[in-house]
């Protein structure tokens, strides 16, 4: 396998475990966390901050997920999601950006 | 760490493990390695894979390289423990700390060949805007880097946009330098496995 591949087939398995694997969230709270997507309140606080500005988490949004009812293993999982769903979009984004910009595996440096 | 479970919920073999590496390292274990002690069988088995293939395995980016791309990512997403531990790591691998600090300071001066300066200007852009273009590319691969280097580069970006977050949501502590110059000893010598 091409080391470029090693490294993409890893990543996928880890997405992968994250969304379809066995949890105490739901695959759908999963999947929407990941997604950044559909969350309702109070949790889409968290979530929100964790895919867009991770560094303003703070102790009260856990507290208001957990008085939510979520538990400690739930918010665990969906957080983990939040932060594997935001970087697989980069990566994705990235490297859709590269195969545009390149024909047959050669740079286009044409335009 | 923010939740119980992060600080608290290890079986009598990990906190043994923890123990050990506390006596004979003389720190406390970092948060980083606790998150992926905890079941592992959910993230921190394939995160460690993913990581350790993205930072260690083969590629054209050196270590050092791929260390101070973790920093300045890390350093876009104002991730301070991410930053404390991957500006050491990247200082021991190049051996050479001011260049480290000069990058992240200012990219655009920073006493850098100008491939990797291209790559670190693309992914700080993908990480802070979450998107970039062919156009983009098309720099950095003017610049003399190959396809195959700007995947590799892409990958080190994926990894650590996870990890920063997790870091600052989870609510990692700070490391003094001594901790982050051991951690990073740690890092240079095992890796991520």
């Amino acid at each position: 396998m091409p080391d470029e591949d090693k490294k993409r087939a890893a990543h996928r398995a880890l997405v992968d475990r994250v969304l379809n694997g066995e949890g105490r969230a739901s695959p759908e709270q999963r999947a929407r966390a990941f997604s950044n997507a559909d969350i309702p309140p109070p949790l889409h606080a968290l979530i929100g901050k964790v895919a867009t500005r991770p560094a303003q988490v703070t102790d009260a949004d856990f507290a208001a997920a957990k008085a939510s009812g979520f538990s400690e293993d739930q918010l665990f999982e969906l957080v983990i999601s939040a932060a594997v769903g935001q970087s697989a979009r980069l990566y994705e984004a990235g490297l859709a950006a590269l195969a545009e910009a390149t024909v047959n595996g050669e740079a286009d440096n044409a335009t | 760490m923010r939740l119980d479970i992060l600080n608290r919920g290890y079986g009598p073999g990990t906190k043994l493990l923890f123990g050990l590496i506390r006596v004979f390292s003389g720190h406390p274990v970092p948060d980083a390695a606790k998150l992926v002690f905890y079941r592992p069988g959910f993230y921190g088995a394939r995160a460690k894979k993913f990581t350790h293939e993205a930072m260690r395995g083969p590629s054209a980016w050196t270590v050092a390289d791929r260390e101070l791309m973790a920093a300045f990512v890390s350093k876009v997403n104002e991730s301070a423990f991410c930053v404390g531990a991957h500006t050491a790591t990247a200082g021991q691998a190049y051996q050479d700390g001011a260049k480290v600090h000069a990058v992240l300071a200012d990219l655009e001066s920073a006493p850098v060949e100008d491939g990797l300066r291209a790559t670190l200007r693309m992914l700080g852009k993908l990480t802070r805007e979450g998107k970039v273009g062919a156009e983009d590319m098309r720099q950095v691969l003017s610049a003399g880097v190959s396809r195959q280097q700007v995947e590799d580069a892409l990958a080190v970006c994926a990894a650590f946009n996870t990890t920063d977050r997790l870091a600052d949501a989870f609510g990692f502590e700070l490391l003094s330098p001594e901790g982050f110059e051991a951690g990073a000893k740690y890092l240079l010598k095992r890796g991520y496995r």
